[in-house]
C-alpha cells in the first residue's frame, strides 16, 4: 500500500497548484498516515469494527488518485422531489454543483479553502488520509441572523467510473449568530468497492441552529467513513439524525463539543441492515460548560448476517455543573445471525449531574406478536407493524415537519 | 511526632505492623527465586514446571496500560516474592504454640483465632503474609469430607485435584498479572466440596501483608463438586506504608452440576494517606467457571481500600441453564482510584447473569465501572441483566461507566441501565430535620443506595461491611 500511497500521492501534487506551504503540510499528513496505517481493532474505537480488515477484504487494493479534471454530467433523476430546496452535487468525489437557488445571495458566503483539520482532535489516521488527499474544500458562512428559507441537500454520488477507490471530502460551515440551517445529506451509489472518507466541521455560534440529516438509503457495496464535529456556543442547537442502512460499511462518528451554557445537542439514529452489512455510530458528547444538555436514542433492526454497533460517550468536565445528559440504546435481532454490540460510557468529573444510559437487545417479543394474531394479522404483518413502531418513535423525534414526511415517505414506515 | 503517628493510626484502624523476624527470598525475579520459593515449599516437578511454564510466558508479555487509574511503573526486579514468617520453620502444632505476636495482630484485626475456634463457628485460614499460619475447624470439615487448606498444603496431600484445576479457569498464558502470579504465588487457600455436600459453615480467609516490599501473590482455588454449596468469605487488610505496595492474587472458582458458589469479598488494603501517598494497589484476577448444568456462582464485593482498585470478578457460563451474578460496592475517598466491574460470559444455554454494581466517590478520587457481557451465537435463550449506579460526593472526583454489550443471539435479552447523580439536598435536608447531623444523614443515604448489595453479603460481614461504608467517607461531606 505504501508505494501506491507515494505514488498516489505524487499525482495529486502535480495536478494541484499549491503553495510550497501547503505541500509539507500535506507531506507531514501522508507520513503521518503511511505509519499508521488504517484503523484496525487494536484501537479502542475501532474495537467492533477493523476497518483494515474491512478494507482488505472487500476492496483489497486501494487507489487514492482519482484525476479531476474532466467534469462528470449531473444526473437529475436523482434530486428529490416535492421538496424545494438548495443543492450542492457531489460526483465521484468532485463537486459538480453549489446552488442557492432560494436564498438571499449576500447572506451565505462560500469561500475556497483547506485548512487542514488536526484541530478536530480526532485521533485517527483516517483525518490524516483526509488532509493528505482531499484536492479542494470550501468553507459555507451562514451570516449573522440569517435563517435558510430552504433546506440545504448535499447529494453524494458516485457512478460505475470508479471502482477501488479512495475519496476524501471535507466541508466546514460556519453559523454566525442567530442563523440557522437544515442539512441533509444524500448518500446514492451506483458505484462499488470504494472508500469514502468524509469531512465535516460545524461551528456554532450563540443561539444558531443546525439540522442535520444523514441518509444512507440506497443498497451498495461501498465504505464509508463520516465524522462530525460540532462546535457549540451559548444557546446553540444541533439536531443530527442517522438512517444508516444501504452501504455495505458504514460508520458515523459524532464529536459534539458543547462550550456555551445552555446549549443541547441531540443525536437519533437508526439502523436498518441485511445482507451482511456492518454499520457504526459512534458519539461523543463532550458537556464543557454548566446548564448543557444532550439526547441520544439509537434503534436498531437487524436481520440477515448483518452487524451494528453503538458506542455512545458522554463526558461532563468538572465545571459542566447542572448537566443533563440521556443515552438510550435498544435493538431487535431478527434471527440469529446478528450480532449487536453496544459500549454506552459515562465519564463524569461533576457531582450535580443528572446523567444515564440505558442499552437493551433482543428478539421481537412474541407475545406481542401473538395479540397482534389474535386481532387477525398474520404472522408477516404483525412483526411489520412491531418494527415499524419501534422505528416510528425515533423519526418522530425529528423536528422538521417537511424532513420528517421526506424520511418516512423514504422508508415507507406508516404512522 | 508522636502525636502525628497516632493521627495517622485513627485514619486507617489496621495501620500496624508486626515486628516479626522475616526469611525473604533474593529480591527480584527469575529463574531462581521461583526455584527458591518452590524449593522451600517442598514441591513436587510439576508444580515447578507449571510456574516455569508461567514465568517463559511472562517474559513475553508487556505490562497492560488501557485502564483508567494509571501508576508509576513498578520495578518487577525490585520486590520480594517470597517472605514468611521465621518463627514458622518449624511449624506448630495447634494455636497455642503460635508466636504471641502473630496472635496479638489478628486480635487487632478483629479475628480472635481462639475466640473463633469456640465461638464463631467460621473457619479461618489465616493468610500471614505469604504462609497460612493456622487453620481451624479442619476436624469439623474433614467429617464432611470437606478438604480446606492452605493450597501449599493441598499439592503436597491432593495433587491429583490440584493438577487437575489449577489453571484450568485462569491459564498460565493468561494477562500479565494473572501470569506473574502463576510463576511466582506463594500460598492461598484450597477448598474442595465433595459430591451433594452442603457446607456446613461460612468458610473465610483473613489477607494480611505485613513485610515491606513484598508483592503478595496467593492463590485460591475453589472446587464445588456435583451439588454442593459453599460460601467462602475474604477480608483483606494491610499496615500503613509509605510507598507502594503490590497484591496480585488469582482466585479460581469452579462449580461443577448443580453446584453453588458463593464467594465474598471485603477489600479495606490500605488506601494511602489523604494525599494519596502509598497504599495498596490491588491488581486482582479472580474468574469463576460453571462448568457444569444447573451450576451458580456469585461475587459479593464491598471495596473500600488500595490505593488502585483493579480487578473484574468474571464468570464463564460453560453449563447449561447456569447463572452468574456479581454484586458489588466500590467507594473511593481522598486519592483512591477504583476501575472494577465484572465480565459474564455466556456460552451454554439458558444462562442467566445479573449485575449491580454501585459506585460511590468522594474526595478527589475516580471510580470506573468497566463491564462485559457477552452472549455467544450458542447461548440460546440467555439473559443478562445490569444496574450500575454511581453516586458522586464532590466535585473533584470522577464517575465513569463503560459496558460492552455483545450481543450474537437474537433469542437472548441484554437489558443495561446506568444512572449517575449526587445525594440531592433534599434528602440531606429532610434526615437533618428529623436530627441526624451531616454525617449521619449522609452514611444513612449511602446504606441504602448500597442495600441491595449489602443483603447478598452473610450475616457477619454484612455487620462489618456497613460499617466500614460509613468510615469510609468520613470527613467528606462539607
Amino acid at each position: 500500500m505504501k508505494e501506491q500511497l507515494q505514488k498516489d500521492f505524487d499525482n495529486i501534487i502535480k495536478n494541484l497548484s499549491l503553495s510550497q506551504k501547503d505541500i509539507e503540510i500535506k507531506k507531514f499528513f501522508l507520513e503521518s498516515f503511511v505509519n499508521r496505517g488504517f484503523p484496525n481493532r487494536k484501537e479502542e474505537d475501532w474495537k467492533f469494527s477493523d476497518l483494515s480488515q474491512i478494507i482488505r477484504k472487500n476492496i483489497g487494493e486501494l487507489s487514492f488518485y482519482t484525476d479531476y479534471t474532466s467534469t462528470n454530467k449531473v444526473d437529475t433523476s436523482v434530486f428529490v422531489d416535492g421538496l424545494e430546496h438548495n443543492k450542492i452535487v457531489f460526483i465521484n468525489g468532485r463537486i459538480e454543483k453549489i446552488d442557492f437557488d432560494y436564498e438571499k445571495k449576500n447572506q451565505i458566503e462560500i469561500i475556497d479553502h483547506s485548512e487542514p483539520i488536526d484541530r478536530f482532535n480526532n485521533n485517527n489516521s483516517l483525518s490524516d488520509l483526509n488532509n493528505a488527499f482531499t484536492n479542494k474544500s470550501f468553507k459555507i458562512v451562514i451570516k449573522n441572523g440569517y435563517k435558510l428559507t430552504k433546506p440545504l441537500i448535499i447529494y453524494h454520488t458516485t457512478n460505475s467510473n470508479i471502482w477501488s477507490k479512495n475519496i476524501n471530502l471535507r466541508l466546514n460551515f460556519e453559523l454566525d449568530k442567530d442563523s440557522s440551517l437544515r442539512l441533509i445529506d444524500l448518500f446514492n451509489d451506483t458505484s462499488e468497492k470504494n472508500f469514502l472518507n468524509i469531512f465535516y466541521n460545524f461551528d456554532l455560534k450563540e443561539n444558531a441552529i443546525l439540522k442535520n440529516y444523514k441518509l444512507d438509503r440506497r443498497e451498495n457495496r461501498n465504505i464509508k467513513y463520516s465524522f462530525n464535529n460540532i462546535e457549540q456556543e451559548k444557546n446553540s442547537i444541533s439536531e443530527t439524525f442517522i438512517l444508516s442502512s444501504g452501504s455495505n460499511f458504514f460508520k458515523n462518528e459524532i464529536n459534539v463539543n458543547l462550550k456555551g451554557e445552555y446549549s443541547s445537542a441531540f443525536v437519533n439514529g437508526i439502523f436498518s441492515l441485511n445482507k451482511r452489512k456492518h454499520h457504526e455510530i459512534r458519539t461523543i458528547i463532550n458537556h464543557l460548560t454548566e446548564s448543557t444538555k444532550s439526547y441520544q436514542l439509537i434503534k436498531s433492526v437487524l436481520e440477515d448476517s448483518s452487524k451494528a454497533a453503538y458506542q455512545g460517550k458522554i463526558y461532563v468536565n468538572s465545571e459542566a455543573q447542572k448537566t443533563d445528559g440521556y443515552q438510550l440504546s435498544k435493538a431487535i435481532l431478527l434471527d440469529e445471525t446478528t450480532e449487536f454490540n453496544a459500549k454506552p460510557e459515562l465519564e463524569i468529573y461533576a457531582d450535580d449531574v443528572k446523567c444515564s444510559h440505558g442499552s437493551a437487545s433482543g428478539s421481537l417479543n412474541e407475545n406481542s406478536i401473538f395479540y397482534l394474531m389474535t386481532r387477525g394479522l398474520n404472522y408477516k404483518e404483525a412483526k411489520e407493524l412491531l418494527i415499524n413502531g419501534f422505528l416510528l418513535d425515533v423519526i418522530e423525534k425529528i423536528t422538521d415537519r417537511e424532513i420528517k414526511n421526506l424520511i418516512k415517505n423514504m422508508i415507507g414506515v406508516k404512522e | 511526632m508522636r502525636e502525628k503517628e497516632l493521627e495517622k493510626l485513627k485514619d486507617y484502624k489496621y495501620g500496624f505492623s508486626t515486628d516479626i523476624e522475616n526469611i525473604k527470598a533474593p529480591k527480584g525475579l527469575n529463574e531462581e527465586v521461583i526455584k527458591f520459593i518452590s524449593n522451600i515449599k517442598k514441591e513436587p516437578k510439576w508444580m515447578l514446571d507449571f510456574r516455569l511454564k508461567a514465568f517463559e510466558r511472562f517474559k513475553q508479555l508487556k505490562e497492560p496500560n488501557w485502564q483508567k487509574p494509571k501508576y508509576p511503573k513498578i520495578d518487577y526486579q525490585d520486590l520480594y516474592y517470597y517472605s514468611a514468617p521465621k518463627s514458622m520453620d518449624d511449624k506448630p502444632k495447634s494455636l497455642d504454640e503460635l508466636d504471641p505476636k502473630l496472635l496479638e495482630t489478628y486480635k487487632k484485626l478483629g479475628i480472635p483465632l481462639q475466640e473463633q475456634k469456640r465461638l464463631n463457628g467460621i473457619a479461618v485460614d489465616a493468610v500471614f503474609d505469604s504462609v497460612s499460619v493456622a487453620t481451624t475447624f479442619r476436624e469439623e470439615l474433614n467429617k464432611h469430607g470437606i478438604i480446606f487448606c492452605p493450597i501449599s498444603e493441598a499439592i503436597q496431600n491432593h495433587p491429583e485435584l490440584v493438577k487437575k484445576y489449577l489453571g484450568s479457569v485462569i491459564p498460565t498464558t493468561d494477562h500479565f498479572f494473572a501470569t506473574l502470579n502463576s510463576a511466582v504465588f506463594t500460598d492461598g487457600s484450597f477448598a474442595y466440596i465433595p459430591e451433594s455436600v452442603r457446607c456446613p459453615m461460612e468458610l473465610s480467609t483473613y489477607f494480611r501483608i505485613n513485610a515491606s516490599n513484598t508483592g503478595q501473590f496467593e492463590r485460591t482455588l475453589i472446587i464445588a463438586d456435583k451439588g454442593s454449596y459453599v460460601s467462602y468469605l475474604e477480608g483483606c487488610t494491610a499496615p500503613m506504608r509509605d510507598e507502594n505496595q503490590l497484591h496480585a492474587a488469582n482466585v479460581e472458582l469452579i462449580a461443577l452440576d448443580d453446584a453453588e458458589i458463593k464467594y465474598s469479598t471485603v477489600q479495606n488494603w490500605y488506601p494511602g494517606d489523604k494525599d494519596g501517598k502509598g497504599g495498596i494497589y490491588n491488581f486482582v484476577t479472580k474468574r469463576g467457571l460453571c462448568k457444569g448444568k444447573n451450576s451458580k456462582i456469585s461475587w459479593t464485593q464491598v471495596e473500600t481500600g488500595s490505593a488502585i482498585t483493579w480487578k473484574y470478578p468474571s464468570c464463564i457460563l460453560r453449563g447449561d441453564n447456569s447463572i452468574g451474578e456479581f454484586y458489588s460496592i466500590a467507594i473511593t475517598n481522598n486519592h483512591q482510584k477504583a476501575d472494577t466491574g465484572t465480565k459474564m460470559i455466556h456460552l451454554g444455554k439458558n444462562t442467566k447473569s445479573k449485575i449491580i454494581s454501585k459506585g460511590i466517590s468522594a474526595g478527589f478520587s475516580d471510580m470506573t465501572y468497566r463491564g462485559l457481557v457477552d452472549i455467544s451465537p450458542k447461548a440460546y435463550n440467555s439473559n443478562n441483566y445490569t444496574q450500575c449506579d454511581s453516586l458522586l460526593m464532590s466535585n473533584k472526583c470522577g464517575a465513569h461507566t463503560v459496558p460492552y454489550i455483545k450481543n450474537k443471539n437474537s433469542n437472548s435479552n441484554i437489558a443495561h441501565e446506568a444512572t449517575t447523580s449526587k445525594i440531592s439536598e433534599e434528602q440531606l435536608h429532610y434526615c437533618q430535620q428529623r436530627g441526624l447531623n451531616a454525617e449521619e444523614a449522609v452514611s444513612l443515604i449511602v446504606n441504602g443506595f448500597c442495600k441491595e448489595v449489602l443483603q447478598q453479603l452473610p450475616m457477619e460481614f454484612a455487620v462489618e461491611a456497613q460499617k466500614l461504608v460509613g468510615i469510609s467517607l468520613e470527613g467528606s461531606v462539607g
